[in-house]
């Protein structure tokens, strides 16, 4: 049994609970279990909304997948677009993309990137970072922030307007457009468009160094606070190209243990099944996914952009590579573990997805009309994996030889950072909560935790059927009378 | 005066044996319509055309345009009854356009968005009702299906096919399936067939080609539905 995950004598204990944990997407609480002196005994994030796609998918036309499996979000629907069609580019027998297509489904992937980064930093976290923790819960959100900070504030709206723009301009609409299709993508990019974002993107550029700057500084605070705030060490996983470079939209997967070492690599995402297993837990609609051959207590491991700074071996762009080496120094050689270094990895991939966007707007091909790959025999089954850009993402179909869905699995980026997030608001409980009298300003810290890793917790619910329930029936006096048990 | 009848009191002319519809449309006036279509024979069933000649309750798809008739199509009450039938359209069945193929080019949400329809207003039935994939070609998704016998007659009259018929009453009326088993697999249907190019909603679709146009590009992203009554032609509904 993990520490903290379940106390020995729930029953005798004091229930405290954070609901609904806020400036997340989606809904979900904690509940921590306190002793008479305020010892804690258990923690616990829940996810208490049930989205259920994995089923509803079942039976609906292959083509119509992609589309409608983008509605479990708003915050990053495309990664859920671009993880959907990449599989049904397989099923629907399609060969490698055009050039064009496929620089076109990278660039709308970098500007959700660049949105969805923004807005994690800029409008959920960056008022306990720049305001504090315990500061007045009142103003402890984006108008506080927007009145001490205008000109920040505002750097954060607009980096974020960027990147709902370049999705706009790719894929119709700024959230949940139709632009990716299975076999490539079905509009060209105008020249009037393209011109309109590149002459945009060099200040977003600018203002994502500065961001990153904005963390050091903050950092720089206090190092020691930052670096062991809301510790989890952690194996680390994410997708890395040849040169072991991260890649958000393709590659290998990767993963490394907590100190670095290496435990797979360039692994084909199709075989995730031999790599990962997803356990259910009776508490929560969020899987437990952990690396197979480690096993569930040993195995279980973080994606998103703290594992991927730090799986990868080099970033492709000068600016954002040089800001991880600045991140890499803060650990003396040892990867980092502390929730709060999620910020500064968050903002050194949102400087990242700016280069690359502005390289691809400088692309002839990023304006090409070849749109369409060939198209060959159809097939059964395939595995889309995306970098979304709270993690490694996973979309998993089988089509029958009617064209309908026949089998669903989705490992979204959340699910897999499950266990990681939990470890965290327990290190954060025993370290801050434990012994004390609890205040809404230390709960915070538990908050705090939880949003380093922007959860989407809409988007990772979907163990329908696989959740064990038990229900139990008392009588007055306490008595248990009968007992429901499934799963 | 000859061959000339009113519309919300405009003069429009027409030759003996249009339809107030049919003269309307001739003369650029819009009035909606689902299960209209010219090239088949008129069936009166969505009720969405209901107008007032002379007062009086009629479907304009059915009922023939008579020198001197005052007809009232523009009414708030009139939109109003269209915009509650709309509603009733979309509760019945299992219409979730954000996913839907044929967003963009459905009449049955055009017609939503021309009667600004906000909300379903009545309680959703959310019926059972199952996709029929059968066919290598073509798909019907009988969740969208809006009973408008447009496939049955284009089938019948035009491929000569007598695929598709309605069977069952009130709400348990739903298309059916000339085959040996009832699954369009097993039918004479081709995706030539006319039957196959002209349900209004997303319930007859083309296998394998949903989204291939862009947002922006949709017919009613371009225009709304009422833009088509200087045509009889409907517009592309893929």
């Amino acid at each position: 049994m993990l520490n903290l995950e379940t106390a020995a004598a729930p029953h005798r204990l004091r229930r405290v609970a954070i609901e609904p944990v806020s400036r997340v997407e989606g809904h979900g609480k904690v509940t921590i279990l306190l002793d008479q002196e305020n010892r804690v005994h258990q923690v616990r994030l829940h996810i208490v909304e049930f989205r259920g796609f994995e089923i509803f998918i079942e039976g609906r036309p292959y083509w119509e997948v992609p589309v409608a499996v983008q509605r479990l979000c708003g915050i990053c629907p495309v990664s859920h677009l671009l993880a959907a069609t990449k599989a049904m580019d397989v099923i629907a027998g399609f060969g490698p993309l055009t050039p064009t297509a496929e620089k076109l489904r990278r660039l709308l992937h970098y500007g959700q990137i660049v949105q969805s980064h923004a807005l994690h930093f800029f409008h959920l976290s960056s008022p306990d970072l720049l305001l504090g923790f315990e500061s007045e819960v009142a103003k402890r959100n984006i108008v506080g922030v927007a009145a001490a900070f205008p000109d920040l504030a505002r750097q954060g709206v607009m980096t974020r307007k960027f990147g709902q723009e370049v999705i706009r301009h790719v894929a119709g609409k700024r959230i949940h457009g139709t632009g990716i299709i299975p076999g490539g993508v079905n509009k060209a990019l105008s020249v009037e468009d393209r011109d309109t974002m590149r002459s945009g993107v060099d200040q977003i550029v600018e203002w994502s160094k500065e961001a990153v700057g904005l963390v050091v500084k903050l950092h720089e605070t206090s190092p020691e606070f930052y670096r062991t705030f809301g510790e989890a060490r952690a194996n680390m996983m994410g997708l890395v190209d040849a040169r072991g470079a991260p890649d958000f939209y393709d590659g290998g997967l990767r993963a490394r243990d907590a100190d670095g070492g290496p435990i797979f690599d360039h692994v084909d995402p199709a075989s995730y099944k031999s790599l990962l297993q997803e356990d259910v837990k009776n508490w929560t609609y969020m899987k437990f996914p952990h690396i197979k051959a480690l096993g569930a207590e040993k195995g279980w491991y973080r994606v998103g952009p703290l594992a991927r700074v730090q799986v990868c071996d080099v970033l492709p762009t000068p600016l954002a590579e040089a800001e991880r080496r600045k991140f890499l120094a803060a650990g003396d050689g040892k990867p980092l573990h502390g929730a709060l270094m999620y910020h500064w990895a968050r903002m050194i991939e949102m400087l990242l997805a700016a280069e690359l966007a502005r390289g691809l707007l400088d692309d002839p091909d990023i304006v090409g009309t070849d749109l369409m790959a060939d198209k060959g025999p159809r097939r059964e089954e395939a595995v889309g994996v995306i970098e979304a850009p709270r993690g490694t993402l996973f979309h998993h179909y089988r089509v029958n030889d009617d064209d309908l869905v026949a089998y669903c699995n989705l490992i979204v980026s959340t699910t897999n950072n499950n266990q990681a997030m939990n470890e965290s608001i327990r290190a954060v409980a025993q370290r801050f909560l434990s012994g004390r009298e609890v205040t809404e300003g230390l709960l915070n810290h538990i908050e705090v935790a939880i949003r380093a890793y922007d959860p989407c917790l809409s988007c990772a619910t979907h163990a329908l059927g696989e959740m064990p329930l038990e229900v139990d029936l008392f009588d007055a006096e306490g008595a248990l009378v009968s007992r429901l048990r499934k799963g | 005066m000859d061959n000339e009848f009113t519309i919300d009191e405009q003069p429009v002319p027409f030759v003996p044996g249009q339809t107030i519809l049919e003269a309307a449309k001739a003369a650029g006036y819009y009035i909606p319509h689902l299960c209209f279509q010219p090239d088949f024979k008129r069936h009166g069933g969505c009720k969405l055309c209901t107008v007032l000649v002379n007062g009086r309750t009629q479907t304009a798809c059915t009922h023939k345009a008579a020198v001197g008739q005052e007809v009232d199509v523009n009414t708030p009450e009139l939109n109003a009854m269209r915009r509650s039938l709309v509603q009733m359209l979309f509760i019945e069945g299992n219409h979730f356009c954000p996913a839907c193929e044929k967003s963009g080019a459905c009449q049955l949400q055009a017609l939503g968005y021309e009667y600004e329809m906000m909300s379903p207003h009545f309680v959703e039935l959310y019926p059972h009702r199952e996709v029929d994939a059968t066919h290598p070609d073509v798909m019907i998704d009988f969740n969208r299906c809006i009973l408008c016998e447009l496939c049955v007659r284009a089938s019948r009259d035009v491929d000569h096919k007598e695929i598709f018929a309605v069977a069952g009453r009130g709400l348990d009326a739903k298309l059916i399936i000339n085959s040996p088993t009832g699954k369009l697999g097993d039918s004479a249907f081709a995706v030539a067939d006319r039957a196959a190019q002209v349900c209004p909603v997303g319930a007859i679709v083309i296998k394998r080609v949903g989204f291939a146009t862009a947002i922006g590009d949709r017919p009613y992203d371009r225009e709304p539905i009422s833009a088509e009554a200087e045509s009889c032609e409907l517009p592309e509904v893929r």
